[in-house]
């Protein structure tokens, strides 16, 4: 017996097919005609199109120089450009000594974002943290107080102004929203319909038309004489926007929920806000916490649209900063650049979403 | 005597605040009234300032004159035509963009969510950055590098380059041989819509003969024939014209042949990437959601590989597929409104220089939201009616 066991572990596995360099092209390159045919293609087609354009990002890309005319002639990217607008994209018309303000602020945001996305936070110590965020926040942009001078929320701009249009879109949005949705879902017919006409009426219409009725129609609703600036307006916007659409998701969080859950909460004699809050809320955020946090990049990417009623964002400071006659025409490397910052904030949210999403489903296999 | 004639009524309800319907009543009462209110509230405010400002209400504006030109229409449009029929030429502009946006999107989408799949390595590995570079960007952002990229890489209209004779490439946009205008092109889309009425038909006939005597009919073939045949048929039966109108260089610019403008092109090259991003992931969960028992079983029984990709994959895909792609659908006809930033003329902007010119700021917005909710309800009602066709009938 023992002797056939040990014959039996002597005995190998059988060769990968996709063991070494070798045998990895032949499975994953060609596999068969359409597949070999398909590499041969992709080859080609990076070996028309990958010099030229090392050519022009790096080659022959100019680093720094005194204006335009010097990168043209050297015939590639004008990185030199970056070089000298980047705090213009970045900060927007805020006044150029003051700038380390909205640069601590952006640090701000990562860190209160990074620690809402831990676990260890996800408990009512959020509230405390978040209060004091937004209140340093506050603190640092306008200033006025602490020897600091103040700056007015015209000339606020670039990334801060883009992170504070998202975020406190998304953090005020989010209680409408879980009212929306809950009445949504109400046994009460005039609520529920005042929720989904809501909802509906704000997911039908683009954003543009929200941000326009901010922009020339919250003046006329507001009695004579009294006035909100335009900064103000358009997060009034984004909130409503938002609300609509955190709704949705919260609802799809709502149904998922076991009856169970429910009926569990009723036997037990819970009144409908004891239920709501201390059983179903609590196990339907958690559901949804991906789709969340697609929403809120889907926010983030939304706020360039503020370019169109005039506020100085990460996209409308990019574009103020080619206006300058010496760098006319460098938009596409401005573009390149100010796609890295985006990119990179929307590409860590929706790993993290991923992340979450993969964990989550685990703990439900269990 | 207390127990006398009839059976007892039961006792009137009482008035309680613990009676959850009192308290439902109640509720509903307070949200409608807190409504009401602050409706109320909005428009006092509104109208007082309307009263202040001296601007006048009401759509009488829609008749008056323009007298602003738009640099596309499809209909004839001049700056002597009134405020109605710009918007009507905006609501035109927006529809092309949205319907072309929609077809190319679900071709681009529906193959790179294939190569996705791919077991080639470089495929599937180009096919998911791609995904992961656009849906990481703002639709904005992409809008303002195309039509960069487009102005400012392409030459002026003197250099421009002519990729076929007739045909010109240039900062300009595209230009191409239209035929001329002749009774005969409109027999050839006369032709096209009875082509496609009968492509139904045969189709009906067809399923009701398969599933009386399990004969079958090559479907496809007849719709090819019908679909090719009858716009020749009518162009020929209109003269078999051939004169085209191709443009030519006069003075700084083109005259004559048709045009894709810069910014119609870099809208739909903006939306139509974008929206294929996100339409890939769609169409590549709706296969891995088919399991591969099911063509397996398709092949035991005999079916040849069409035949199960059409009768076996497809349709268990496209239940997982139709309802979020319907969300894409409306998406890339709102996102269209994003043609304001960079001078599409769409509606959105002309209702923008509608405002300004006039003032009549409300009727603007109500203009604009309303056509995008007629546009949005209309599409999820097709979708849902297609959806509940396609839907798994269960039980």
């Amino acid at each position: 017996m023992t002797m056939e066991a040990a014959a039996e572990a002597e005995i190998k596995a059988p060769r990968r097919a996709d063991a070494g360099p070798w045998g990895w092209a032949r499975v994953n390159l060609f596999s068969g005609i359409g597949s070999s045919i398909m590499t041969v293609i992709f080859f080609f087609a990076a070996f028309i199109l990958l010099p030229p354009l090392v050519e022009w990002a790096i080659i022959k890309a100019t680093w720094s120089a005194p204006d335009i005319r010097e990168c043209r002639a050297n015939g590639g990217a004008c990185w030199a450009f970056i070089a000298e607008k980047h705090r213009l994209m970045l900060f927007g018309l805020y006044p150029y000594a003051e700038q380390w303000r909205p640069m601590i602020v952006v640090v701000l945001f990562i860190i209160l974002i990074g620690l809402s996305c831990s676990r260890r936070f996800w408990n009512l110590s959020l509230i405390p943290i978040w209060l004091v965020g937004v209140v340093s926040i506050s603190i640092l942009m306008w200033g006025g107080i602490f020897g600091l001078t103040f700056v007015e929320n015209e000339k606020w701009g670039g990334l801060p102004l883009t992170l504070i249009l998202a975020v406190f879109g998304m953090v005020f949005a989010f209680p409408l929203a879980i009212v929306l949705a809950l009445g949504r879902r109400s046994r009460l017919p005039a609520i529920r319909m005042l929720c989904v006409g809501y909802i509906e009426l704000i997911r039908g219409v683009p954003l543009i038309s929200l941000l326009f009725m901010a922009s020339v129609m919250f003046p006329l609703f507001l009695p004579e004489g009294a006035n909100i600036d335009k900064l103000l307006r358009a997060q009034i916007a984004i909130i409503m926007f938002a609300a609509a659409y955190l709704a949705e998701v919260i609802r799809g969080g709502l149904q998922s929920l076991p009856k169970g859950q429910f009926e569990g909460a009723d036997s037990l004699g819970l009144s409908y806000w004891q239920k709501t809050g201390f059983i179903v809320l609590p196990q339907a955020l958690r559901i949804v916490i991906p789709p969340l946090v697609n929403t809120l990049i889907g926010m983030f990417k939304d706020t360039s649209l503020v370019v169109i009623i005039g506020l100085f964002d990460l996209m409308n400071a990019t574009k103020a900063s080619f206006v300058d006659p010496l760098w006319r025409g460098a938009s596409i490397e401005a573009y390149l650049f100010v796609s890295l910052i985006y990119f990179a904030f929307c590409y860590f949210m929706s790993k993290y979403s991923q992340n979450i999403e993969s964990r989550l489903s685990q703990s439900n296999k269990r | 005597m207390a127990i006398s004639a009839g059976p007892a009524k039961p006792p009137a309800r009482k008035f309680s605040w613990n009676d959850p319907a009192v308290r439902g009543l109640f509720y509903q009462a307070l949200a409608i009234g807190a409504v009401v209110f602050i409706i109320w509230y909005l428009a006092s405010n509104t109208v007082a300032n309307l009263n202040a400002r001296s601007i006048a209400t009401g759509f009488a504006f829609m008749n008056r004159e323009s007298g602003f030109a738009i640099g596309e229409n499809l209909i004839s449009y001049g700056p002597a035509d009134t405020y109605l029929r710009a918007l009507v030429v905006g609501l035109l502009n927006t529809l092309r963009v949205a319907v072309a946006g929609i077809l190319l999107a679900t071709i681009l989408g529906t193959l790179i969510g294939i190569a996705r799949l791919s077991g080639n390595f470089f495929i599937a590995k180009a096919a998911s950055i791609y995904v992961e570079v656009l849906r990481n960007l703002p639709l904005l952002l992409q809008l303002f590098f195309w039509y960069a990229v487009i102005s400012e890489t392409m030459p002026g209209p003197r250099e421009a380059l002519k990729p076929l004779p007739g045909f010109f490439l240039s900062n300009r946009g595209f230009k191409f041989p239209l035929p001329v205008d002749n009774v005969a092109w409109d027999f050839a889309a006369i032709g096209l819509l009875l082509a496609i009425i009968a492509v139904f038909v045969v189709r009906a006939w067809a399923k009701k003969r398969r599933d009386a005597t399990g004969q079958q009919f090559p479907t496809g073939w007849t719709a090819l024939a019908l679909i090719v045949g009858l716009p020749l048929l009518g162009w020929i039966i209109g003269g078999a014209p051939t004169a085209m109108d191709v443009p030519a260089m006069r003075g700084f610019n083109f005259v004559g042949g048709g045009t894709l403008s810069p910014e119609f092109a870099a809208l739909l090259i903006g939306l139509v990437t974008y929206t294929a991003a996100f339409i890939a992931e769609i169409v590549r969960s709706g296969i891995l959601a088919v399991s591969k028992g099911q063509t397996e079983a398709a092949e035991a029984v005999g079916l040849s590989k069409a035949q199960t990709l059409r009768m076996i994959v497809l349709p268990q895909a496209l239940r997982v597929i139709v309802p979020p792609m319907t969300s894409q659908y409306l998406n890339i006809t709102k996102n269209s409104s994003l043609a304001v930033a960079i001078g599409y003329p769409d509606l959105v902007s002309i209702a923008n220089t509608t405002i300004n010119q006039t003032g009549q700021a409300i009727e603007g917005v109500a203009i604009i939201m309303g056509v995008y909710l007629t546009i949005s309800l209309s599409i999820a009602a097709f979708m849902n009616w297609y959806n509940k066709r396609i839907a798994l009938v269960e039980r």
